[in-house]
């Protein structure tokens, strides 16, 4: 498995918006002076005319994205994770929202794995804040296929779209040649009886990797890769709930208001299981690479085989 | 402008006081003072200087206006009433659970409402963007946005006024209405706005000033505002909060309340002497 390539969804995401371009005449691209970091310069680059760099003023940006889709355009605005759905939230649940505009808010650097830029620039609550919002789309996808699938999906939806893509390289595990994207709904990576692994963008990976251990040790994981967190495929979790009884979230995330709670949620009214949360647990991050946080805070695939055998007791 | 023209907005403008009056009444809330003071904005903006058609509101090359200043919608509905977008009836109830007309600009729900808004300083931003819309696609259609003096102490605003000047946006058009007052106090007091037009054209916008109630001079405004090439252009107007009706004029208090049914039939009965002064000239 260490053979897999590594690419970051933001890299995905840029080139995305680049060779969709030409297809998708009516596509404008908004960047808060990260064009560099979002990679949205790969689209600045090959269609400049469709490119406007709004300067460090995300509310704004937010509020020209929903005046260029009130006339018609199909629209990416993108900046961190922090800045675009932290910032900028009011705006985006009011001048794209509740009017349910036609923008696609292209959030790069989610979560701890920004790495050296420490807490400020580490937003693990964008999850919470975006699905908050009625009638916004969440999607978080779990790698370069899945990512550039995903934009394309969020441009052939007609309306409100959060996406978020990470800063670091992620291994490619799908194929593109036989990948599909379906907005909402949650890919089975894995069948398993004994519990279920519910994760969401770099955890994905990491999951599968920890179902691969745990079947060493004779427990059978299903993985569940849930790249729409907003709607939230709730058929395939209760069927989870049901037959395997545990689940087992992994995001990296607030454990408040992210997808353990969304599957929290949904088991609760529909399927009562137990469910462990494993996730950003209510804490600031901190600065330090990328790898070593996220094995400082528990999200590597060592400590989801830990966390899966504590929940099954 | 021709005496007849001029006498026919000043009419539209009285009508338009009117349904503010009706609206906030039938309401029991809402914002008469704000919006008595933009009434002869959107009497010109409607019938002079907006191309618009009231049969067919999403029509891509309508001119846009955007309500900055969203809790002074109750005089963009009677504009809107007026011109036919939807039946005067409606503005009977305003905030009325169920009712069409919301207590801020509703674009998803009210035919001719261009852009949803209340929150403060949004709105000027989704000009910007329908403005720079207009450019790529090499249309003719202008944007109109009105903001409140209290409105630009946001900082979107700001934002927003850069944006407008580095892209050069010359079809956009944004009118501050200068009434003086906020719902603290007067904005010189509470967090002082001034100077507006100097801050503009700072920001690198073309400034005029203007009389808000002056017929003459917001004709005189919006045609310079169409040949300026290359910058966004700001009126800078004074005006009178409350505007029209005697006790609301200059009147902080009546920038979030509504008149009660005796107020009501006082203020209705100014509007109608004044409205039937003019029918008479």
């Amino acid at each position: 498995m260490s053979e897999l390539k590594k690419i970051a969804t933001r890299e995905s995401y840029g080139n995305a918006l680049a060779e969709l371009a030409p297809k998708y005449p009516d596509l404008v691209v908004l960047d808060a002076d990260l064009a560099a970091a979002t990679k949205t310069g790969i689209f600045k680059k090959s269609c400049p005319e469709r490119f406007f760099d709004c300067g460090i003023a995300e509310a704004n940006m937010m509020g020209v994205a929903a005046g260029l889709a009130a006339a018609g355009k199909t629209v990416f605005a993108s900046s961190f994770a922090m800045f675009a759905a932290g910032r900028a939230f009011e705006v985006v649940r009011n001048s794209i929202g509740y009017p349910h505009l036609n923008v696609k808010i292209g959030a790069t650097h989610a979560g701890i794995s920004v790495g050296e830029d420490g807490a400020t620039h580490q937003c693990c609550e964008d999850f919470a804040l975006m699905q908050a919002i009625p009638g916004m789309v969440v999607i978080s996808p779990a790698d370069d296929v899945e990512a550039r699938a995903a934009v394309e999906a969020a441009i052939n939806y007609k309306g409100p779209v959060y996406l978020r893509f990470g800063r670091l390289a992620v291994p490619v595990f799908n194929d593109p040649k036989t990948y599909h994207f379906e907005m909402g709904k949650g890919v089975t990576l894995r069948n398993g009886s004994d519990l279920t692994i519910i994760a969401t963008g770099l955890m994905v990976w990491e999951a599968v990797l920890a179902a691969e251990e745990l079947a060493k040790e004779g427990i059978s994981a299903r993985v569940i890769n849930i790249h729409t967190i907003k709607p939230l495929d709730r058929e395939l979790v209760v069927k989870a709930a049901k037959e395997t009884g545990k689940i087992l979230t992994v995001e990296e995330h607030n454990v408040i208001g992210g997808l353990g709670s969304a599957v929290c949620s949904v088991v609760a009214e529909e399927a009562p299981c137990k469910v462990r949360k494993l996730g950003i647990q209510d804490v600031f991050g901190m600065s330090g690479p990328a790898a070593e946080l996220l094995d400082k805070f528990g999200l590597t695939a060592k400590n989801i085989v830990v966390q899966a055998k504590e929940l099954l007791g | 402008m021709d005496a007849s023209t001029k006498l026919e907005l000043q009419k539209t403008a009285c009508r338009i006081r009117m349904g503010v009056i009706e609206g906030t009444f039938h309401a029991k809330s809402g914002h008469p003072g704000g919006s008595l003071s933009i009434a002869d904005d959107l009497a010109y903006l409607y019938w002079k200087e907006m191309r618009v058609d009231p049969a067919n509101p999403a029509w891509p090359d309508r001119d846009r206006f955007v309500l900055s200043k969203g809790h002074c919608v109750p005089a963009l509905y009677a504009a809107l009433a007026l011109k036919g977008y939807f039946p005067w009836d409606e503005i009977k109830s305003l905030r009325h659970t169920g009712a069409l007309l919301q207590g801020h600009p509703d674009m998803k729900h009210i035919p001719g409402i261009d852009m949803s808004t209340g929150s403060l300083g949004q709105g000027i931003s989704a000009a910007c963007g329908m403005a720079l819309a207009g450019k790529l696609d090499q249309k003719d259609y202008r944007v109109y946005s009105i903001l409140g003096d209290g409105e630009i102490e946001e900082g979107q605003v700001w934002e927003a006024a850069m944006f407008a000047a580095h892209y050069k946006l010359d079809n956009l058009c944004v009118i501050v209405d200068n009434n003086g007052l906020q719902i603290d106090g007067p904005v010189a007091d509470v967090m002082s706005p001034y100077p507006i037009g100097d801050k503009f054209a700072a920001f690198g916008w073309h400034v005029i000033t203007v009389d808000g109630h002056d017929f003459d001079q917001l004709e005189a405004a919006f045609h310079e505002a169409k040949t300026i090439q290359g910058k966004p252009v700001v009126l800078v107007q004074k005006s009178v909060k409350g505007k029209g009706v005697s006790f609301m004029e200059n009147q902080v208090s009546w920038h979030g309340s509504a008149p009660n049914a005796e107020q009501y039939e006082i203020a209705m009965a100014e509007l109608k002497a004044a409205l039937a002064q003019l029918d008479a000239q």
